[in-house]
């Protein structure tokens, strides 16, 4: 084994184990805190972490063939995917009610321009118009 | 109408496209890698149905009417059982892919094994689709405006 393939090994081992380390915690940190914010928080953040630290270590393990291109469209399928996945169950527990345990009262995302986000907003206007008019 | 969800709606645009490249490789590279017609058709009719609980089920039935999907499951059955009747009259038994090149019998496998997952994609890509329109066309319990 030459200089150029320990290094090789070495590079992509820091790799593949520091992305192991951060699945687990995000695993850890799925089942130890304490609501669904901080749960989503650790399950998405630790998720994307390990994930392209596992795929950058497999690139190196798999020099430039065809498998390191696999892995990188792999890659950015999932740097797509993830967030919107957590977005979207964001989006979900928000709508249907679930709040953060520091602040109970948050009533959500902050409403954009008149009619874009709520349909009361549009009903406002709508009143307010009947009534100008 | 639609103004919510914009998030998704770009992310869906962004990966319907990727899904259906990568059915038809799935599909078409099935003899050499692990795939095959089964997969293929499930991840056909997963782009279609992405798109149809982003979009609403109204406008992807624009791209794909019931009628179609309905004669894309008898459609890939008979692809299947046409390619063992083409067979038949070529003088050899059913499904016995030999028959489309007499010289070369592996290059004639080659063919219809091509040919029979084709068959087996459509059709598990109509009844994917399918089942997925029979459940969402029912009313739904929170309006979409509730979002």
């Amino acid at each position: 084994m030459g200089a150029w393939d320990l290094f090789v090994e070495i590079v992509s081992w820091a790799l593949i184990l520091s992305g192991s380390f951060f699945t687990l915690a995000g695993a850890l940190g799925i089942y130890r805190f304490p609501d669904f914010w901080a749960r989503l928080h650790a399950a998405s953040v630790l998720d994307s972490a390990g994930m392209i630290l596992l795929l950058a270590g497999m690139c190196v393990q798999s020099g430039f063939t065809l498998v390191t291109v696999k892995l990188i469209i792999i890659g950015i399928f999932l740097f797509i995917t993830g967030p919107t996945a957590t977005h979207s169950v964001a989006n979900a527990a928000l709508t249907s009610g679930a709040r953060p345990t520091e602040a109970p009262g948050l009533v959500g995302a902050i409403p954009g321009p008149p009619g874009t986000l709520d349909p009361e907003a549009d009903d406002e206007d709508t009143a307010r118009e009947a009534q100008t008019s | 109408m639609m103004h919510h969800h914009l998030i998704l709606r770009v992310v869906t645009k962004l990966l319907v496209g990727t899904i259906i490249l990568f059915a038809l490789y799935v599909q078409f590279h099935g003899d050499f890698s692990p795939g095959g017609g089964f997969q293929a058709g499930v991840i056909m009719a997963v782009a279609f149905i992405l798109y149809g609980i982003v979009f609403r089920l109204e406008k992807v039935q624009r791209v794909l009417p019931p009628w179609v999907v309905h004669k894309l499951m008898a459609l890939g059955v008979l692809i299947y059982a046409g390619t063992g009747i083409l067979s038949f009259f070529l003088g050899y038994n059913y499904l016995d892919y030999g028959a489309f090149s007499p010289d070369h019998p592996s290059h004639g496998q080659h063919w219809g094994i091509l040919a029979v997952e084709f068959g087996v994609g459509v059709t598990v890509t109509g009844v994917m689709i399918s089942i997925y329109y029979a459940f969402a066309a029912r009313t739904p319990l929170i309006d979409d405006e509730a979002w």
